[in-house]
């Protein structure tokens, strides 16, 4: 084994791994379709992230999720499943939490799109994120992005009193309890299990 | 994914001419279940007309006391409106009891109804399937039955529509409004919007290729206790094994409906009127020709106990 095959990044294995697992899921017989060497269809998207609006010419095909991470370079948002089962991806389009996986960048044509990185800064952060450290809301991180947006929106959509299927009584006023806060985050999925902090960061925030 | 060209649309009868006009062409509204399905190749539009812009996403009340709903009201908004959790308390139980706050944020009442079956082999583009590829062969036939549906099923498909929100819907008589590729409108009950498979799997509901989806109206309130049970297996976040929507009057008669039995919501009206005997008789009836696999003959125990959970509630 020489130098090189030492140097492989974990991002790389990631991404190879990935890679191998899209490739799995496409039926042997439509490999090499005649009509996949093609010109893909591209279209133009102007779109504001954090504040920041952007002009972008892209492969229709192109999610919102594929958008922020590979053509802006804002990382902080995740690719999980690519399928909207585990809300890694989570991010806010003009203050609604959404799978930015299942959502293709064309769709969003003058939306506001608001990821991780724009709801704190290191040194200002947001308090829910400031939340997560304090009540170690997480353990190896790559969910928590995607936990943090829809946290911010969990309590904004009890705020408005959006009900959720655990409200007993849908004509009340919709309270942050612990159970609703868990209800209400079940489409993020943590693999470590840090629900439980996850839940008492948010009671923190919800109670000012 | 496949590449395929986009377009807005400005108005529905726009869309629908511009997908009936276009072969291979979609509409795409959230996109929630479509995008899932085209990163897996099992639908390939080559065309993709937006209909966000339509400009039907409200709620409005109609002459008659009912609510006409725009087809782009999310699921998440159509759920939280005042006077669909005042009167129609079924339908905000039943669309909270689907999905996940994200997908819902996004999902659009229309979309919803037309969303497709969860059955594993559907979902598996190695497998045959009917509904992807008619003449193909079920593998679902000889396979793991137990999400699969017990009631209405054929030869050709044994799948369940997955959804929430439609049982609640079929409870309520709902009327689906449509504008085709020529501009005509019409109304489709909801008993007849989804299809019963048949020898084609591959025809879901009631809609010609180009019909656009512009509201569903709900009738006036029907007043009692609205119910929606969802056994699944887990919480929250899954798909039903057996739910059961219903509105039961003081009196004990009502109105049943069941999900995750049958290709369409499973409401069977002569079963419900024997609601005051009791659980066992209206699944009895109801399920009369049922032709449940040894994987999932459970629905029809587990549908029966939750309707008798939800008979004893309305009661207390």
């Amino acid at each position: 084994m020489d130098d090189r095959d030492l140097a492989v990044s974990r991002r790389g294995v990631l991404a190879a791994g990935a890679a191998s697992v899209a490739v799995s899921q496409v039926p042997l017989s439509r490999a090499g379709a005649a009509d996949s060497t093609a010109k893909p269809a591209q279209q133009a998207v102007r779109l504001s992230v954090n504040g920041k609006a952007h002009d972008l010419t892209l492969d229709t095909r192109t999610t919102l999720l594929d958008t922020l991470r590979e053509h802006l370079q804002l990382t902080g948002t995740k690719k999980g499943c690519d399928h909207g089962q585990c809300g890694a991806c989570t991010v806010l389009v003009n203050g609604q939490r959404i799978n930015s996986c299942l959502s293709l960048a064309v769709m969003h044509q003058g939306d506001e799109v608001t990821t991780v990185e724009g709801l704190g800064t290191p040194d200002k952060l947001h308090p829910m994120q400031h939340a997560f450290v304090e009540h170690d809301a997480y353990q190896c991180g790559y969910c928590t992005p995607g936990q943090i947006c829809s946290a911010v929106a969990v309590l904004d959509e009890i705020r408005k009193g959006v009900p959720s299927h655990v409200t007993s009584d849908l004509t009340g006023t919709m309270q942050p309890t612990n159970i609703e806060m868990r209800e209400r985050m079940s489409g993020n999925i943590c693999r470590c299990g840090a629900y439980s902090n996850i839940a008492e960061a948010m009671a923190q925030v919800a109670e000012g | 994914m496949r590449s395929f060209t986009y377009q807005r649309a400005e108005s529905a009868s726009q869309a629908a001419a511009a997908v009936a006009a276009t072969p291979g062409a979609k509409f795409i509204a959230g996109g929630t279940n479509l995008l899932d399905l085209m990163k897996l190749e099992i639908e390939t539009p080559t065309h993709l007309v937006d209909v966000q812009d339509t400009g039907l996403d409200r709620i409005e009340d109609t002459p008659e006391g009912g609510l006409r709903i725009g087809t782009l009201v999310s699921n998440t908004a159509l759920s939280a409106d005042q006077r669909v959790r005042r009167d129609y308390a079924v339908l905000t139980r039943a669309i909270q009891a689907g999905a996940s706050g994200q997908l819902r944020n996004k999902a659009t009442t229309g979309g919803n109804l037309l969303q497709r079956t969860r059955c594993p082999y559907f979902y598996d583009p190695n497998m045959p399937c009917n509904k992807r590829k008619p003449g193909d062969g079920c593998a679902a036939m000889k396979g793991y039955s137990r999400q699969l549906g017990v009631i209405g099923t054929s030869e050709s498909c044994i799948a369940t529509y997955p959804g929430d929100m439609a049982v609640a819907l079929r409870l309520l008589d709902a009327v689906v409004e449509t504008v085709k590729g020529d501009g005509t409108a019409r109304s489709i009950p909801i008993a007849d919007f989804h299809r019963l498979w048949g020898d084609h799997p591959e025809r879901e509901t009631a809609l010609e290729p180009g019909e656009m989806i512009t509201h569903v109206v709900l009738p006036k309130p029907l007043g009692g206790k609205h119910v929606y049970h969802k056994v699944r297996d887990r919480a929250s976040y899954a798909f039903a094994l057996v739910s059961v929507a219903a509105v039961i009057q003081p009196d004990g008669t009502g109105r049943v409906a069941f999900g995750g039995m049958a290709p369409k919501p499973w409401r069977v009206e002569e079963a419900e009127a024997l609601l005051p005997q009791g659980a066992s008789a209206v699944v009895k009836r109801a399920f009369a020709n049922a032709k449940p696999r040894s994987d999932n003959r459970f629905k029809l125990a587990l549908a029966e106990r939750t309707l008798a959970g939800i008979l004893a509630e309305a009661r207390s």
